[in-house]
């Protein structure tokens, strides 16, 4: 027989203003087992956790029953309680009334019922609980970082300073992502390239940092501190190890017609390419679909030209398998498509841009060399409309429902940007509200508005339409409560950002979980923001959720201290709530390793002395150190032979017991 | 719950409310924080995932009285332990089918998917199967006499 | 059915002889002429071994048992026999290595109810030649057609393919089955309201004596030791005291066995009192087919079956009829 405590919490007036707490303690004060039940103004408190130390050791407690918040707010703490006045940290049970109770009820009397229902509950649980005892299992130390951002670079270099072995996984042919494309960063307006490319360099020249450009991450299988991922490394069909990066092979590439990504489409490049000049690894890649080698079998000039025999265009891609200790996700974003939003006439007016794209036609490495050139007659615009919240804060099919918070400041300096290179044009910015908290941020925006002379107009623009070469822009200004006309010669629209498509598939991969927008979730959205629920698993840059460069070097580097405080340690506890079969109830039939996701049940032939009779049976394995406990063997075995443990069988029952009492 | 529904002769419907530990219950959790009201006759129980329920555990509740159980897990797709859902769909898909077929009130028992993030939408399952329940009405047909007080 | 009775003894008789098997498993008269049994044979006592239109019993369960000991088995399967050898193979329950499988044809199993119904009582001695069923009783000779008297799963037969054998006995005279539509009594129910369903239920439950007929017949159902009999299960019930506990059983049971249960029949078979529970593993059958693809458990011997597999867009639950509302 258990001899159980019960520690009922006010949570000040939280619990106690809904739910009679001592009518609680006095409930279930002769429920089997217990021989203690009390309640105290704040459990988890210093003075609340010593009252349940005490009272371990002046009763001779077996067992700890709180009457508290929800178990994934202190659950950890009071088993933390337990093991410090020596009880098994598993003998401890939590009834949540607060989230689940006093916070969802306003009448006391009914408050009060169910609190009771619930600590009964855990009392009827706990009788039934076994002293479980963790489980280690050894780190690898080394982390792979998915996606070569400024949010991966950041993370990876962190990490490696730290004196971890880092990957980075890129899927293009270059590290730098959506940093590398854009022309200056606010509030300070220093160039992109500037603050950027030294740290390109320095992650592709650090000892400890391995680049896996061109690379996806294909599987992933096992757990934190051990997890075995299978990364495609796409043929470039030209050898890493062999090229210089001298450039003759784009020179002399006859096909120059493909369009240049990382000038968004603006201008061409050759099929054999590097994104752009700073490109790290400076290796080129064959784009299949251009080059006439792949479509004709003719041509090979790239080839012939080459100096050191670098073209290989037998080269397969490559699965390479390794393992990680911690995994980093860092995916990324991008602008959201344009093709749904027709009132803007992006698809059938090249002078309707992204902003992305106008960051690409101001800057001296784009298509135009830096000079404001509109894209379809390459003549200087006049005006330019910029309009904001284009798919943000947007709850129809075509949006997203979140602000993209970027785009408010990106906007000030581009308005900002042109108004000082071209004081003799026109801008207007319209906004549905101007939000631009930061650091100098509101002062950078004033700036806009009272230094530069940018139009700001509250409202949103309703039309745009091409009419003899000028762009008729209709719009509301919702202060006058006029309509606005202006003859625009280029708009820029502000595109909401959203989280890479990649992301989603690595997420189902790494079995972390995502939003419904698609970022991926936080352990806890104030407390553990850079992890992700799932163990091992961590989260940089706006793959969590829309950040600017600060922010994401700012996550890049907390998550990175996250990961290093794992790889620090030689050995995990393992979660000892695993499943475990009885080999006499065993039949042998494998239903539970068909379910497993893990790989963790094996079966191995065994002589069992089933009550005097031995025979050679063959009989399910768990392997503790990789089963993580979901319990989806313990249904699919229909001889009830698989259990698990913390969450067994006759424990589930007796709660339903308690509750239908 | 018996014992009061002979005294004040009204149906308070008895549910019993399986959550995965990942995303429903930290989903009722969040219907807590955010002080959205549901009825009291919910009563939660923790498992790790949805696959955890065995439908042994569906049927000892409404064996000991309960007229409702609902099963909430994470959404398909989104399985903390990637699969666990999937398999419960399966299982429970069959096993509701059945009950239906041997004549059990359809909607008695139920599977809802609520993210860690759906509090709202926690709450709002929560008072719709009540309100169901309430509607059905007690259960007699999966009952065991024995354990009536 | 007498010229195969004979070619199978001749069978087993030369497998016995050159060292292939050590025994043979087959069946043999019971106390009545219409229960035959299954039974283990030598060269020596292999003149009692019966095959006749009484053998109904699906031998592959007892492999379980007769493949842990020393020796090969030669094992008698009639096709649909077949498919639960495969699945108890694919669960890793038999040793195939020790079992020889001979496949033997089947004209379909005649139902003793059926025959009395028509009056062909006192039954001594039963055969069958292309069909035609001529039984001996205490009252004389009586003849019907073996299609007039099937029994219910073989108006459901899955046709005469052995789906794994060593050997097979060829069948010199097959005869065409009546069957009638398999899931027409499921759906018929499921055309029920949800009362007469429960009605119907109650009145063919409440008889359950749990004798655990079904669960000793049933091939699928052959765990080491049972749920119900586990007293460390918390669930563990050894008689029906309480309507309850005859549907838990019976739900779970079919539950247990649901894409795992080839459709054999045995346990409506073997039920004293006569309660048709293959309504309850078809209508798991019937659901499996309509919304995860048509699966015929036992076919093979390793594809994963339907509860341990899963597509990402599977129909969520509820979405099943179970019945008409």
């Amino acid at each position: 027989m258990q001899r159980i405590g019960v520690f009922v919490c006010w949570c000040g007036s939280n619990i106690a203003a809904t739910v009679d707490v001592s009518a609680v303690a006095e409930a279930v004060k002769n429920e089997p087992g217990v021989v203690l039940a009390t309640d105290y103004q704040y459990m988890c408190s210093e003075v609340g956790q010593a009252k349940i130390k005490d009272a371990i050791k002046e009763h001779g407690l077996t067992g700890v029953v709180v009457c508290s918040c929800s178990p994934r707010m202190h659950e950890a703490t009071f088993r933390k309680t337990a093991a410090a006045a020596g009880l098994n940290p598993y003998m401890v049970e939590i009834a949540n009334i607060r989230e689940q109770c006093s916070w969802i009820h306003k009448d006391k009397e009914e408050g009060t019922e169910k609190a009771i229902i619930l600590a009964k509950a855990a009392i009827a649980k706990l009788n039934l609980n076994a002293p479980l005892i963790a489980g280690e299992s050894p780190v690898v130390k080394r982390a792979l970082v998915i996606g070569g951002g400024i949010a991966g670079i950041q993370t990876a270099l962190d990490i490696a300073d730290a004196g971890y072995e880092v990957d980075i996984v890129e899927k293009s042919p270059t590290i730098g992502g959506k940093m590398a494309q854009l022309d200056k960063t606010f509030p300070t307006l220093d160039c992109a390239a500037c603050i950027l490319t030294p740290k390109m360099v320095d992650a592709a020249q650090h000892e400890k940092i391995h680049l896996y450009t061109y690379s996806e991450v294909e599987k992933v299988s096992g757990f934190v501190g051990n997890f075995t991922v299978d990364i495609r490394k796409k043929a470039r069909n030209v050898k890493e190890d062999l090229c210089t990066g001298c450039g003759v092979c784009m020179e002399k590439c006859p096909s120059k017609k493909a369009k240049s990504e990382f000038n968004m489409g603006l201008n061409a490049r050759s099929a054999i390419y590097v994104p752009f000049a700073q490109a790290v690894p400076n290796v080129p890649v064959i784009d299949h679909s251009a080059c006439i080698h792949y479509k004709t079998g003719k041509c090979g000039l790239c080839e012939k030209s080459c100096p050191s025999d670098a073209i290989d265009f037998e080269q397969q891609d490559e699965i390479i398998t390794r393992e990680y200790g911690a995994i980093i996700a860092a995916t990324g974003f991008n602008p959201i498509p344009m093709d749904d939003f027709d009132e803007y006439g992006y698809s059938q007016n090249p002078d309707v841009v992204t902003s992305l794209e106008f960051e690409r036609l101001m800057n001296a490495a784009g298509p135009t060399k830096g000079v404001l050139l509109r894209p379809s007659d390459g003549k200087h615009p006049k005006t330019l409309v910029f309009v904001q919240c284009v798919g943000s804060r947007d709850t129809t099919e075509c949006g997203k429902p979140y602000c993209s918070k970027i785009c408010c400041m990106y906007t000030a300096k581009h308005a900002m940007l042109v108004r000082e290179k071209y004081p003799d044009t026109e801008v207007y910015v319209f906004y549905i509200d101007v939000r631009t908290p930061g650091k100098n941020f509101d002062e950078f925006q004033r700036r806009a508005v009272e230094q530069y002379g940018v139009n700001y107009v509250k409202g949103m623009v309703g039309k745009v339409a091409e009419e003899d070469g000028v762009l008729k822009v209709q719009a509301s200004d919702l202060i006058s409560g006029t309509q606005m006309h202006i003859d625009a010669d280029m708009v820029i629209l502000a595109a909401a950002i959203e989280p890479d498509k990649s992301a989603r598939p690595l997420a189902t991969m790494l079995t972390a979980s995502m939003d419904t927008n698609d970022f991926f979730t936080e352990a806890h959205p104030k407390l553990r923001p850079v992890e992700s629920p799932t163990a091992g698993v961590f989260l940089s840059g706006v793959c969590q959720g829309p950040k600017d460069i600060p922010e994401t070097v700012a996550q890049a580097g907390a998550a990175a201290s996250k990961v290093i405080g794992l790889l620090a340690k030689d050995k995990l506890t393992c979660n000892p709530c695993v499943a475990g079969a009885s080999e006499l109830l065993c039949n042998g039939c494998s239903a539970c390793q068909n379910v497993c996701p893990y790989g963790a049940i094996e079966y191995v032939e065994k002589e069992i002395n089933d009550h005097g009779v031995r025979e050679t049976r063959r009989v399910a394995q768990v392997n503790e150190a990789v089963c993580q406990g979901c319990g989806a063997c313990t249904v699919t075995c229909p001889s009830g032979a698989m259990d698990l443990k913390g969450f067994t069988n006759k424990q589930i029952m007796a709660e339903v017991d308690a509750i239908c009492r | 719950m018996q014992v009061e529904k002979q005294e004040t002769g009204e149906f308070k419907p008895l549910i019993v409310a399986f959550c995965c530990n990942w995303c429903s219950y930290a989903g009722a959790d969040l219907a807590g924080t955010s002080r959205l009201n549901y009825p009291a006759n919910v009563k939660i129980i923790r498992v790790p995932c949805s696959c955890r329920v065995n439908p042994l555990f569906i049927l000892r509740a409404f064996q000991r009285g309960a007229d409702g159980v609902i099963i909430n897990g994470c959404h398909p797709g989104d399985c903390h332990y990637s699969t666990g859902n999937y398999y419960a769909r399966r299982r429970m898909a069959l096993l509701f089918s059945m009950l239906e077929y041997l004549g059990i009130e359809k909607g008695r028992t139920r599977v809802e998917w609520v993210s860690a993030a759906e509090g709202q939408r926690f709450a709002q399952v929560m008072n719709e199967f009540v309100e169901t329940i309430h509607n059905l009405g007690e259960n007699k047909r999966l009952e065991d006499l024995r354990c009536k007080r | 059915m007498q010229a195969v009775e004979k070619a199978i003894k001749e069978k087993a008789r030369a497998l016995l002889a050159d060292g292939t098997v050590d025994r043979v498993l087959g069946w043999e008269k019971g106390e009545y002429c219409y229960d035959n049994t299954p039974a283990v044979f030598t060269a020596e006592n292999l003149d009692s071994l019966v095959y006749n239109s009484f053998c109904g019993a699906n031998l592959s369960k007892y492999l379980i048992a007769e493949s842990k000991k020393e020796g090969r088995v030669l094992a008698l399967l009639k096709p649909c026999d077949t498919y639960s050898f495969n699945q108890l193979i694919k669960e890793h329950r038999i040793d195939r290595e020790k079992v020889y499988v001979l496949g033997i044809p089947c004209h379909g199993i005649a139902d003793v109810e059926k025959l009395n119904a028509k009056g062909i009582k006192g039954i001594e001695r039963i055969t069958e030649d292309g069909g035609k069923l001529i039984v001996q009783t205490m009252y004389g000779e009586k003849e019907c057609e073996l299609n007039d008297v099937l029994l219910e799963r073989c108006m459901a037969c899955k046709g005469p393919e052995h789906m794994v054998s060593d050997d097979v006995t060829e069948d010199s005279a097959p005869v065409e089955l009546r069957k009638h539509d398999r899931f027409g009594m499921v759906e018929k129910l499921m055309q029920m309201t949800p009362d007469e369903r429960f009605e119907f239920w109650r009145s063919e439950l409440s008889r359950c004596i749990r004798c655990n007929a079904c669960r000793n017949a049933c091939p699928a159902c052959s765990c080491l030791k049972c749920v119900f009999d586990n007293d460390a299960s918390g669930v563990s019930s050894k008689a029906n005291v309480d309507t309850f506990e005859e549907n838990m059983f019976h739900i779970i049971r079919a539950f247990h066995v649901a894409g795992r249960c080839t459709d054999c029949g045995e346990c409506s078979r073997v039920c004293p009192q006569g309660i048709p529970l293959h309504l309850l593993n078809r209508k798991f059958i019937h659901d499996i087919n309509e919304n995860y693809g048509e699966y015929q458990a036992g076919a093979d011997d390793s594809s994963a079956w339907p509860l341990v597999d899963y597509t990402q867009d599977d129909v969520e639950p509820g979405a099943i009829k179970g019945g008409k509302n």
